[in-house]
Formats: C-alpha cells, structure tokens, sequence
C-alpha cells in the first residue's frame, strides 16, 4: 500500500477577477521528493504555489497537506503546520537585520530546542548569514538576499518548503550555489517544490515534474521523462 | 540668551507631545494604510479619566497610568469594533470610518459628559517651576520632556527588541509575507492600535498637564498637529514622525516668542507656510518611510 502524498491539490481553480489563472489543475508531492513546476511566464505556476500556501483564495478545488484539508487555511496557519513558502521576487524584510529576518522566520515556533536547532542548520549551511547578520537585509547582494529568503524558511522548520523561482535574476554563478543547496535540502529531509524557469538545472535536482500551460498541467513525469519530451519546449513555446 | 534657552525648553516640551502623537498615527498608518483621525478621541477618554479620578480622589500617581489604560483599551476596543469589519477596504473607506469613529465620541462625550470645558485636579508641584540662574523651567515642561524622552526609549527596545515589535516592523513593509512567518495579522494590527493609545495616553496626561481642563474636542488640535508633524516627518516612517513633531514644536514656540508684534497674528499661516516650504524641498518628508506604497493586508 503506497503513502497518501504529503501534499495534494484536486480540481484546483484560482481566479484574479475576471482572469482565471489556475484551471482545475491536479498535483501532489511525496515525502522526501523535490518536485518542480515548469512553464512559461503566465502559466499558473505562482498562482498555484501561492493558492497552496494561502495566499491567494482557491476559487474551487480542494488541497490536503498531511492528511488534513487545508484548503481555506491562512498562510499563518499553514507555517506552524510545517508549510511555507519562499516567495518570488525573495521579499526579504530589507528594513530588518539578517538575523531578525531569521527569527522572524522563526516565529511560529515555540519550543527553544527546535528553534536553536534552526539556527544552527540555517547558519551552517550558510556562513555567510552568519557573517552579515546584523546587517540590514536590504543591503545585501541579490544572491545573499535569496539565500536569507530560503534560510528564513527554513527557520521554521518546514516539512514542505515551495521555492517561488529561487535562481530569477541571479548571475550564473549564484544560481549554481542556490541548486547545489537545494540539493543538499534533500539530504535534510526537507520536502521540496520548486517553480523555476531555470529548465535544466530545475530537472537536473528534481525528482519529479509538472509542466504547466495557460493555467493547467499539460505533462507530468519524472525528471527524466520530461527532459525527453517535447511537450515541454511546446509548452514555452505557447502551443499548447 | 535665557529666552531662547526657555523658548528652546518649551520647543521641546511641545515638540515631544506631537512627537509622541504623530508616532501613534504613525505606527497604525504602517500596518494598516489607516490614517486614525479618532486618535484625537483617545486623548480625550484619558483626559476625562483623569478629570474623573480628580473628583474621586484618586491621587494622581494612580489616575496617571489609569488614564494611560484607559486609551490603551479604548485603542483596541476601537480596533476590534470599527476598523477590524473595514480592514483590508480602501484607504478612503478606512479614513471616513475613523471619522465617524471620532464624531460618535465627541457627541457622546457631550451628551455624557458635558459639552463645556471641565476642570482637571493637578498636583500642585505641576504648576510650580524650577529657576536655573535667569531661566525659570516650568516642572510640567520638565515632566513631558522626560517622557518623552522615557517613552521614545521604550519604543525603540519594543520596536527592536521584542518579538511582537520585530513583527511590527516585519508586517509594516511586508503583510503577506510577515503571515507566511506565521505572524497573525490580528496580533499586529491589535499590537499597533495598543502602541498607538498608550502614546496618546501619555500625550493627553502631559496635554492636560499644561491647561488643566479637558472638554469633548480637546483632542482634535493636537491630532490635527501630529497629523501635520507625520507629513512632515514622512508619512508612514516613524523615526519621520518623530522628527517632524519635534520640527513643528520648534517652528510654533519660535514663531510665537520671535515674531515680531505686528505679525503674531499671522503666526499660524506662516508656520504652516515654512512646513510647506520644507515639503516643497523633500516632497516625502524629512525622514522618509522606504516601504510607502507596499502591500498593505
């Protein structure tokens, strides 16, 4: 008997208005995966990411995260659950230090060992947090600030971690420091969903895949399978 | 020499009330985007819980911080009645919604109350002063400038310090973001509204210190005044707020002592000529707040 998935979405729907972004779009991610989400700008990958975590009001559809139903749940209620999101566009709190950034990260979390052990993890995996930490966030480089946006997720201690375009607007060097950090994730038992636009580093981590098209999912595989198929190319390409 | 020395002490002492009001403004209106005209209405409730403790006898070490809880809990209770059901409207909403707030309280506090001005008992050491060599310090000019000075440091370690604080700053230049932290919206918003009484609070106990009386519209000058200090500080930034209530205090005490004869009557058009002349150079205030226009809940 397979395990019910840590998270899933059926029948998912999100509406902006008149403008239908998401269109009855089904997904779910395992314990232990790195799932990624493809596709071009406007396809519906933020808008689902951002309806999973609360954000934004699923219209219609239902989302389970852990058994329970959580689809009408605040993103407030959501992180204490083990379910965050590092959003698009890193949104660090650039009027606060790095480290109260970090504890900001931590804030729903109660018990003092867990929260050292947060701290720990966060500046282990990255020093140069440590170094800058009373710095104003706002100060720091575009791929610091992305690393304080991921390690401030982490800070409270998530089961499911969705990365919104975690490489966008970094150089090519960066990008290559954030996805071997992802990969180290993994080996933390971190959970992971990933929207990227970074095609082939994003199945080059990943286990598994959804490419999404005008507001639904037009192929799912492995990473492996995707690499291979041309529905993906189609999908950028608008032709789908 | 020694006026402008006193003038400068009584700058500062008025100063520090604005200071202290257009702070309260100014940590509501970066949470919520709301521009809290009741605030005014704050000051009054302390006002006439100080005047009530006067003719019960309630010495005033006590009616002091029971005038300061008493906006305290009217800032919340406000909070939780008028602006919860509006939140997340738009500004305009917000803005005509603290209006009303405002009026509904003037119009109790008259039909109530009274609708004349009503005596405050103070102790007699408020009305005394200090001389230093040629200048005389009035004791309830010492008074506000020391907490002013006491309730500027408390804000600072709460702002920086405290976790709900830390929050605070966190939801004022990101809401959504703040909430993926798990940072309940209604803890911030009730967090700011608690802030925002305490300080009129202390406001009122000094404002009144200074006249003695209170009535149903004692708290709409000041406001009007802080509101003026918090655009020319830079809406939305508190350490702007701060600024500003300080500049308009100097620029009023000034203007009142140095003013040659003949233009006194003019003071008040050329004071808020001079704020508008430094509007004119810095658009967005002296200080300006850096998340203006960001997301609010």
């Amino acid at each position: 008997m397979t395990r019910a998935p840590l998270l899933s979405a059926q029948g998912l729907n999100v509406r902006y208005g008149a403008i239908q972004a998401v269109r009855g779009v089904d997904i779910s991610i395992n314990e232990g995966e790195i799932v990624t989400f493809l596709g071009a700008n406007g396809a519906g990958k933020s808008s689902t990411l951002n309806a999973l975590v609360g954000l934004v009001p699923v219209a219609e559809g239902r989302v389970l995260f852990d058994d329970q139903d959580i689809t009408d749940f605040a993103p407030e209620r959501l992180t204490p659950m083990g379910l965050t999101l590092a959003p698009e566009g890193r949104r660090v709190f650039g009027g606060l230090t790095v480290e109260e950034n970090l504890r900001m990260g931590a804030y729903a979390v109660n018990d003092a060992d867990r929260r050292m052990a947060a701290w720990d993890m966060v500046y282990d995996l990255f020093p140069i947090l440590h170094e800058r930490r009373k710095q104003f966030a706002g100060t720091l480089s575009g791929g610091q600030q992305q690393m304080l946006a991921i390690g401030r997720a982490l800070m409270c201690g998530p089961r499911l971690l969705l990365l919104d375009e975690p490489s966008l607007g970094l150089a090519p060097k960066i990008v290559g420091q954030i996805f071997d950090l992802i990969a180290l994730l993994r080996e933390r038992d971190v959970t992971l969903g990933i929207v990227e636009q970074n095609v082939a580093m994003a199945l080059e981590v990943a286990d598994r895949g959804y490419v999404m098209a005008a507001g639904r999912v037009v192929a799912t595989g492995t990473a492996e399978e995707l690499r291979q198929t041309d529905r993906l190319s189609a999908a950028y390409l608008g032709e789908e | 020499m020694d006026l402008f020395v006193q003038q400068t002490v009584n700058a500062l002492a008025l100063g520090g009330t604005y200071a202290l009001l257009a702070l309260g403004l100014a940590v509501v209106f970066s949470i919520m985007g709301l521009i809290n005209f009741a605030h005014g209405e704050l000051m009054t409730i302390s006002g006439y819980t100080l005047m009530y403790c006067g003719i019960m006898g309630v010495p005033f070490a006590v009616s002091v911080p029971l005038a300061i809880s008493a906006a305290v809990l009217a800032a919340v209770a406000m909070e939780r009645i008028a602006f919860r059901p509006v939140r997340g409207g738009s500004g305009a909403t917000m803005l005509i919604t603290s209006f009303a707030v405002a009026m509904i309280l003037q119009v109790l506090f008259q039909n109530l109350i009274s609708a004349r001005s009503q005596a405050v008992a103070l102790p007699q050491i408020l009305s005394q002063s200090v001389h230093l060599g040629n200048v005389i310090i009035g004791v309830n000019k010492i008074a506000a400038i020391v907490a002013t000075v006491l309730m500027l440091i408390f804000l600072d370690r709460f702002m920086n310090r405290q976790k709900t604080g830390i929050a605070m700053r966190a939801a004022a230049e990101d809401f959504a973001v703040a909430r993926l932290m798990g940072i309940r919206a209604n803890t911030v918003i009730a967090g700011a509204f608690a802030i925002s009484g305490l300080l009129a609070g202390v406001a009122a106990v000094l404002w009144v210190s200074q006249r003695a009386s209170v009535d149903p519209l004692m708290g709409f000058t000041p406001v009007l005044k802080a509101f003026i200090a918090a655009i020319l500080g830079g809406l939305g930034s508190l350490r702007g707020a701060v600024a500003g209530g300080f500049m308009l205090g100097f620029i009023e005490v000034y203007l009142a002592a140095f003013l040659p004869q003949e233009f006194q009557e003019f003071r008040e058009p050329i004071g808020l000529g001079l704020v508008v002349l430094i509007l004119l150079f810095r658009p967005n205030g002296m200080i300006p707040s850096r998340f203006l226009g960001s997301i609010k809940v």
